[in-house]
């Protein structure tokens, strides 16, 4: 089962003027970001810069306060079961079940997103993050980097044509993290579209097309990676961040 | 075909996560348990006020034990980000409702059968003549409880005061099925036939389909910010 979308000449994410607001509070100031097919972008920020809320509206599990967002052309609103089916998630939990084993948990996923065959496909990506072995361990007695892994396996369980990651790299011990690098570069070597938020310059800069960095809610800065290197993607992040100033309520 | 293959997974995943710890179940028939005891020490045994105050003394149990179980079955679901990653898969907000509502009710119903036996032993209640009608004003009491009880404890989930936020908003919303269900078992346990509680039986039936309507449509604003 794949679910990459027709080829098709819209860009896979279109966002228009988006604004999110939690009270007085903007969380997002009218951004606007297009992101091709087979892209990979990285997003940068400081704490509370509105990325995780960016990624939750893209998600379609949280609604914009206005502006528009296309997804393969088509209005989210409209096409949100569609964009689950081909969506996958990394985020900062694992949305696993600790009472259920490792395989128990990839088959209610599986069964949720009608992965067929089934039983293959779940023993494929157990192999793949290196779990078969605890297959039949309940999630509970996983350290927090094999959840991880279990939460990748999770994630690719589809075969996502879009990835959404928020900070993955958390909590990973290294052989989790070089498995989950391995990973993003395979299904960039597919041509999946991925957007990743993470705190890493270094490692953003490694995987991304482009970088985008969000401050106060804004897309405050934008570069492809081949127009600069990591040292200029280090300077320009600081001066923006160290120039940010703190105050966010009120004004849009 | 799928969406029932997926309401079946949903209810599948809360049975086989609670029935390997046990951990909702044995604190909600406990509390029920407790409830029917410390309640029978207040009357003198025989006294017709144990009749008639018997059946709203049962349905508090379920109540208050209901109450519990609902409120964890949730917080389990929120804990790992678990209910983010329902929202994330391609289902309907409604199935999802359908499912977590579905388990909660077998969960309630699991312990309304010891806690109905221990309740008849220890308030010496004959209950075989109307054990026909009692299993259907149980079923019907119990699925306008789940349904919003599953809705309201999604919503109070997310709340600072969760814990006291659920019974808040529960019980007044509840008090139609609460009075139904608790004059129909009077009735029942009175040895009355259908006719005399079918009154009853209406209304509680009426206020399920609503209740299970508004709330499977309502369910995806509570989950969605």
């Amino acid at each position: 089962m794949s679910v990459l979308p027709a080829a098709s000449h819209a860009p896979a994410i279109t966002v228009k003027n988006l604004v999110k607001t939690f009270g007085a509070f903007y969380a997002l100031r009218h951004v606007s970001l297009q992101i091709a097919p087979g892209e990979c972008v990285a997003i940068f920020g400081p704490n509370g810069a509105g990325k995780t809320t960016f990624l939750r509206i893209l998600a379609a599990i949280s609604r914009p306060s206005s502006g528009e967002i296309l997804i393969d052309g088509q209005p989210l609103r409209e096409a949100a079961l569609a964009h689950h089916r081909r969506l996958g998630v990394i985020g900062h939990q694992s949305f696993l079940y600790d009472d259920l084993t490792a395989a128990e948990n990839l088959w209610f996923y599986a069964k949720l997103y009608d992965v067929t065959p089934l039983a293959p496909r779940v023993d494929e990506v157990l192999a793949e993050v290196g779990l078969r072995q605890r297959a039949h361990d309940r999630v509970r007695t996983f350290s927090r980097g094999m959840q991880q892994r279990l939460a990748i396996a999770r994630a690719m369980l589809h075969r996502p044509s879009l990835l959404f990651l928020d900070e993955p790299y958390t909590g990973l011990d290294q052989h989790a993290a070089s498995m989950l690098t391995g990973w993003l570069q395979k299904l960039r070597s597919e041509r999946r579209t991925i957007l990743l938020i993470t705190h890493d310059l270094e490692q953003g800069f490694a995987l991304a097309d482009r970088l985008v960095i969000f401050l106060r809610g804004q897309v405050a800065w934008e570069k492809s990676t081949r127009e600069l290197d990591h040292a200029a993607l280090r300077q320009a992040y600081f001066d923006l961040v160290a120039g940010a100033a703190p105050n966010q309520r009120s004004r849009p | 075909m799928s969406h029932w293959r997926k309401l079946v997974a949903l209810i599948w995943k809360d049975l086989l996560a609670e029935f390997r710890t046990k951990e909702m179940l044995s604190s909600m028939l406990l509390f029920a348990l407790i409830v029917v005891v410390v309640f029978n020490f207040t009357f003198a045994p025989g006294s017709r006020a144990i009749t008639e105050a018997g059946p709203g003394i049962l349905w508090v149990a379920f109540i208050f034990a209901g109450v519990l179980g609902l409120y964890r079955s949730l917080v389990h679901e929120v804990e790992r980000g678990c209910l983010q990653g329902l929202v994330l898969a391609p289902v309907e907000y409604g199935l999802i409702f359908l499912g977590k509502a579905a388990g909660n009710a077998i969960f309630i119903f699991l312990i309304e059968l010891p806690t109905f036996l221990f309740f008849a032993v220890f308030f010496n209640i004959d209950f075989w003549q109307g054990l026909d009608k009692l299993a259907v004003i149980f079923f019907l009491g119990t699925i306008g409880f789940a349904a919003v009880g599953t809705l309201l404890s999604a919503i109070s989930v997310n709340t600072r005061t969760r814990e006291i936020m659920l019974p808040i908003l529960l019980f007044p919303i509840e008090v139609p099925v609460i009075l139904a269900a608790v004059n129909a078992t009077a009735s029942a346990l009175a040895g009355k036939g259908w006719g005399e509680i079918s009154g009853w039986l209406k209304i509680l039936a009426g206020f399920d389909l609503i209740f299970l309507l508004v709330c499977f449509v309502t369910f995806e604003y509570v989950l969605e910010e």
